[in-house]
């Protein structure tokens, strides 16, 4: 029911919006909830387990009950809380966990076996047969349970994220808030002011007070004028802080305006880290419920929130209410329905020594003790001294007092302490680095307390950071003092709810404690309690005063659960904004990559980097044939490949030479000027972290490649050692992967075309196999190095960058005017594999230098990275699986990766295990089938046949260990 | 979590490589037991803890970061090139 003249909505601007398919009208400044309610929309959800009939409970972000699904298709958002939703028009809104409709629910059948399905049910009844449990059991309880759904298609929506810095953060802008801030901002410090609702004001939007003689609303708007209007101030609404972390970093979730959001390609809302050196945490108190008999059907809500939505919404949310509590937060609900004309049935106060000055039926020392009502609240039941009374209302007003917001305070890991006065936790001193809390959430809770709170603390945080105090002082307002009677429960028929969310009992808890579930971790556990999206928000405090007294302890001695963020629930895809698609991880192109596409060539991901699997030709439709063909053009005549992607890492200095003994296990201090030695690097605990070439360009110049794979780890390790372990020599290292585009030409015509296109041509003897050295490329200036991972006689050509596209072009035509042409990833592996040459597929970060056959590379004269360690007898022992070269010899001609090697005639069972295959492929050049494995005592099982099973894709083959190098074992193409 | 890089400045954690506890490396060739505690052997103490981050992001420098396990407090940055590990 909507109150004429009543509320902050801007009745100039009625939206109509659909709830369940049906068409309401509401206001511009209306959440969903407010709009149902105004309405008289009561019954909005059904709850989880029990399917009970819900109503809205809250004004905030704390709801329970009112869940709801926006949106319809790709971009359904379940579980958003009414109380938040702001409407606006077009809006579309579903209930949830009911079927087929919210009214006429068929799991609400659960509710009639409500005794069976207490704490434990599932842990006790689902026990047996075993195979049930993820077959039967699972599928079913997840069908029955459960909240909203997600549409399962990918959704178009967006969100950003986004950095933010400031002196002070102030989180939450009430009477407190909004002081800090104008308090700090005063004394010079940046600002940020982070509000979770959609304007400024906290609880004085929602309450009648007066601030500095203004009505209170009127005074929000004053201030939030005057720190708007102040450069140093950044005023964020809609954003919820979700997380502390260390550091002063902030998680804070910004919700778009919904006129923003609505605009094209607009985000849904941002994810944002702030970084504040100070904080004040003006979070505000949430007031909590009493657990009595019945007490959840719509129209059973909380004080305040009544308050709320009379005041700042003009909506009330029944014809007559009963108010109940045990704190002065009742009678000044009953003021506010009276001024507002809203009849009031009862005040129950709680207190046996309340006085009561409003006209209106009271009843001191009562306690409600049950409730009646189908689909909603219809009638209140009273147990006072004289007896029961049962008085007609549909809608009950419940105070059971108020929470400081302290979850923010705890996210490090402190936990809130306890205070009798006020029965209720504060937050812990000094819990998080750099943060104080001031307002209701300190526990202050006056008006004129908040004020002066966030006054003082917002000016001790910028005086914290050197600024000078500001010369301000309070607003005059309120300060009525709290006065709080405990009552956490009241006994009765009928079951209490204390966690509405996860509908948990009075009854669960006890039963945890029978069950000796009393820790209140356990009991969380046992119950469900608190662990809906709410976090038990609103029912944790009572929860665990519940289970001290059920256990016998104190509610100081019972303690909290652990606060984590995020303190509202955050989408996966707002934390994870920007990393969808493209998003997803950068993409690395080399100079080739244009003109590989142009050539139709799928390209492949290596790491970060792209490169070309195979360049198909006309008549070619399997990758194998252009494979197979590109194989043959580097055996028969050259190919170009682009190995751009390798590392390339420049290394100078006077010390340049031993730096590089150091990190590889061979010598490089003997390498002469024009020279390129292939290295091999160790890992400080002896296992092989990455090979490579190095070429000595100068006396103090070297350049060193790494794997496509390694890159990065190699270069971090460089600097390692150079600043860590070697820091007194002097030596530089710089990457130049990216400078550099670099080109193999391989194959017997490699000189004969590289010679068509060098300034100078060069011949064997100027440049043998392993020399390195600067040619001269049409005037451009490049390096030349005669190294090949194809066995055959080749080159590597790098240029300048900006000429990789132009030189890979003209590689290729003149390679294709010679009967050959560019190759790509798959012929570049069966080359190297017909070699037995080693990739990160044989490197894999277990094997040894020992166990790839290199321990002849460990150097003897000098000391490496990882020589202690690589010597362990461990790591040297025969019985090691090392690398060998496999040939299927049985009817099966397959061989795959990553199968395992067995004797012969050994069962395929893991404790059989021998080894097992790094690598595969059909070698054109030799007609069959090889591989690359490593094998028990491999280089001594020569000519053995061996089982090589792949149990994953049902693949069995008998084969033969061959020696590593299944081609040119002489390496005579090498050096022709 | 921030560092703050000698060199750049205080940075977010997510510009820096961890690479695990600060030890002096044993010279000589040998296996010996020192080994398995510069390799392996952690106690995992709760508390001050030294340990080797590189600010992999930014300027490339390895750093030695103080660092209190209970608190989370960043008790020091320094330079490995000056600090020595």
């Amino acid at each position: 029911m909507r109150l004429e003249g009543k509320g902050l909505i801007d009745r100039a601007r009625p939206v109509s919006f659909h709830f369940d398919g049906r068409r309401y009208e509401g206001f511009a400044g209306d959440t969903l909830a407010s709009a149902l309610l105004a309405n008289g929309v009561r019954m909005v959800a059904r709850s989880f387990k029990y399917h009970r009939p819900r109503g809205v409970m809250t004004a905030g972000s704390e709801e329970p009950n009112a869940l709801v699904t926006v949106g319809r298709g790709a971009a359904q958002e379940p579980n958003l809380r009414a109380t938040t939703v702001e409407v606006h028009e077009g809006l579309w809104a579903q209930s949830q966990n009911r079927w087929p409709t919210l009214g006429l629910d068929l799991l609400a059948v659960n509710d009639v076996f409500a005794p069976f399905l207490g704490a434990g049910f599932y842990y006790k009844t689902f026990m047996w047969p075993r195979a049930f449990w993820e077959r039967v059991y699972e599928p079913l309880i997840r069908r029955a349970a459960g909240l909203g759904a997600l549409s399962g298609d990918a959704c178009e929506d967006s969100y950003e994220r986004a950095h933010a810095h400031c002196d002070v953060l102030v989180i939450g802008a009430g009477p407190a808030g909004l002081m800090a801030a104008r308090a700090a901002a005063e004394a010079g410090a940046d600002v940020i002011l982070a509000e979770e609702d959609t304007r400024l004001g906290g609880r004085l939007l929602a309450e009648t007070e007066e601030v500095d003689g203004l009505a209170g609303v009127d005074w929000v708007d004053e201030i939030a004028a005057e720190l708007a209007a102040m450069p140093n101030v950044r005023i964020m609404t809609r954003t919820a802080v979700t997380g502390v972390y260390d550091g002063g970093t902030y998680g804070a979730l910004e919700r778009l305006a919904p006129d923003i959001a609505a605009r094209g390609h607009a985000p849904k809302g941002c994810f944002w880290r702030i970084v504040a050196r100070r904080t004040v945490l003006a979070a505000g108190a949430l007031e909590r419920a009493i657990a009595f008999p019945n007490n959840d059907r719509p129209g059973v809500m909380m004080a305040g929130a009544v308050r709320a939505y009379v005041n700042r919404w003009g909506a009330a949310p029944g014809q007559s209410t009963v108010v109940f509590g045990n704190n002065d937060s009742a009678h000044r609900t009953v003021a506010d329905l009276q001024a507002a004309g809203v009849h009031v049935a009862a005040l129950v106060d709680a207190r046996p020594y309340a006085r009561c000055d409003l006209d209106v039926p009271f009843y001191p020392g009562a306690q409600v003790c049950g409730t009646g009502g189908r689909r909603g609240l219809e009638a209140v039941t009273l147990a006072t001294t004289k007896g029961e009374d049962r008085i007609a209302a549909d809608c009950l007003a419940v105070s059971g007092g108020w929470n400081p917001t302290v979850h923010l305070a705890c996210h490090m890991g402190a936990r809130p302490t306890w205070d009798a006065a006020r029965q209720a936790f504060l937050p812990p001193a000094d819990a998080v680095p750099g943060m104080r809390v001031a307002g209701a959430a300190a526990g202050a809770f006056s008006t004129l307390a908040c004020l002066e709170s966030g006054l003082n603390e917002g000016a001790a945080a910028a005086v914290d950071l050197g600024f000078r105090a500001p010369d301000m002082a309070a607003p005059s307002a309120g300060k009525a003092t709290y006065d709080i009677f405990p009552l956490w429960q009241v006994p009765g028929r009928g079951r209490a709810w204390l966690d509405f969310q996860n509908d948990v009992t009075v009854k669960d808890v006890v039963q945890a404690a029978t069950e000796n579930f009393r820790s209140v971790e356990h009991m969380k556990r046992y119950t469900t309690q608190g662990m809906a999206p709410d976090q038990g928000k609103n029912s944790n405090v009572a929860a665990l005063a519940v289970l001290a007294e059920a256990s016998g302890q104190g509610i100081a001695e019972t303690g909290t659960t652990t606060f984590r963020p995020p303190y509202v629930p955050v989408p996966i895809a707002a934390m994870g904004a920007g990393g969808k698609g493209k998003g997803f991880a950068p993409e690395r192109r080399t100079t080739s990559h244009a003109e590989s596409i142009a050539r139709g060539a799928p390209m492949i991901e290596a790491g970060l980097w792209y490169r070309p699997s195979y360049f198909p030709q006309k008549a070619e439709t399997h990758w194998r044939q252009s494979c197979d063909r590109e194989v043959a053009m580097v055996r028969g005549s050259v190919g170009i490949c682009d190995v751009s992607t390798l590392g390339k890492i420049d290394v100078q200095g006077p010390d340049a030479a031993r730096f590089l003994d150091f990190v590889y296990t061979n010598m490089f201090s003997t390498l002469k000027v024009g020279r390129v030695r292939y290295g091999l690097m160790l890992r400080e605990d002896g296992h092989v972290m990455d090979d490579g070439t190095c070429a000595r360009l100068g006396e103090s110049h070297f350049i060193l490649t790494t794997t496509t794979a390694a890159a990065g780890q190699v270069m971090r390790h460089l600097e390692f050692v150079a600043q860590v372990l070697r820091p007194e020599w002097d030596v530089r290292i710089v990457s130049v992967t990216e400078q550099w585009a670099q080109f193999a030409v391989a194959g017997p015509q490699a000189r004969m075309l590289l010679n068509g296109m060098l300034d100078a041509p060069i011949d064997d003897a100027g440049f043998p196999y392993m020399a390195c050295g600067a040619v001269g490329l049409g005037g451009v200036a490049a390096r030349l190095f005669r190294i090949s991972f194809s066995g055959e006689h080749a080159y590597e050509i790098a240029v300048p960058a900006r000429y990789g596209a132009a030189l890979f072009g003209a590689l290729v035509k003149r390679a294709e005017d010679m009967g050959g042409g560019a190759y790509g990833l798959e012929a570049l592996n069966v080359l190297r594999i017909e070699k037995g040459f080693i990739t990160h597929a044989e490197i894999h970060g277990r094997v040894t230098a020992y166990d790839i056959g290199m321990q002849g590379m460990m150097s003897a004269k000098k000391d490496f990275v990882g020589k202690a360690a690589a010597t362990r007898p461990g790591l040297m022992d025969p019985e090691r699986e090392r690398m060998v070269g496999l040939k299927p010899v049985g009817a099966v001609k397959e061989l795959l990766a990553g199968a395992h090697i067995f004797d012969e005639h050994a069962e395929a069972v893991s404790d059989n295990d021998q080894g097992y295959v790094t690598s595969a492929c059909y070698s054109p050049t030799l007609g069959h089938v090889i591989g690359i494995g490593f094998l028990r005592r491999g280089p001594e099982r020569m000519g053995e046949r061996v089982r090589v099973v792949d149990h994953l894709r049902k693949s069995e083959t008998v084969c033969e260990v061959t020696p590593l190098v299944a081609f040119d074992p002489e390496g005579g193409r090498l050096r022709g | 979590m921030r560092l703050g890089c000698p060199i750049c400045g205080e940075r977010d954690r997510r510009e820096f490589y961890y690479q695990g506890a600060a030890l002096p490396r044993p010279e000589g060739e040998v296996w010996a037991p020192e080994w398995d505690d510069y390799i392996h052997n952690r106690d995992n103490l709760p508390g001050a803890t030294r340990d080797l981050w590189q600010h992999e992001q930014g300027c490339g420098a390895w750093l030695i970061v103080t660092r209190n396990t209970v608190t989370h407090e960043v008790l020091g940055v320094a330079l490995a090139t000056e600090a020595g590990a």
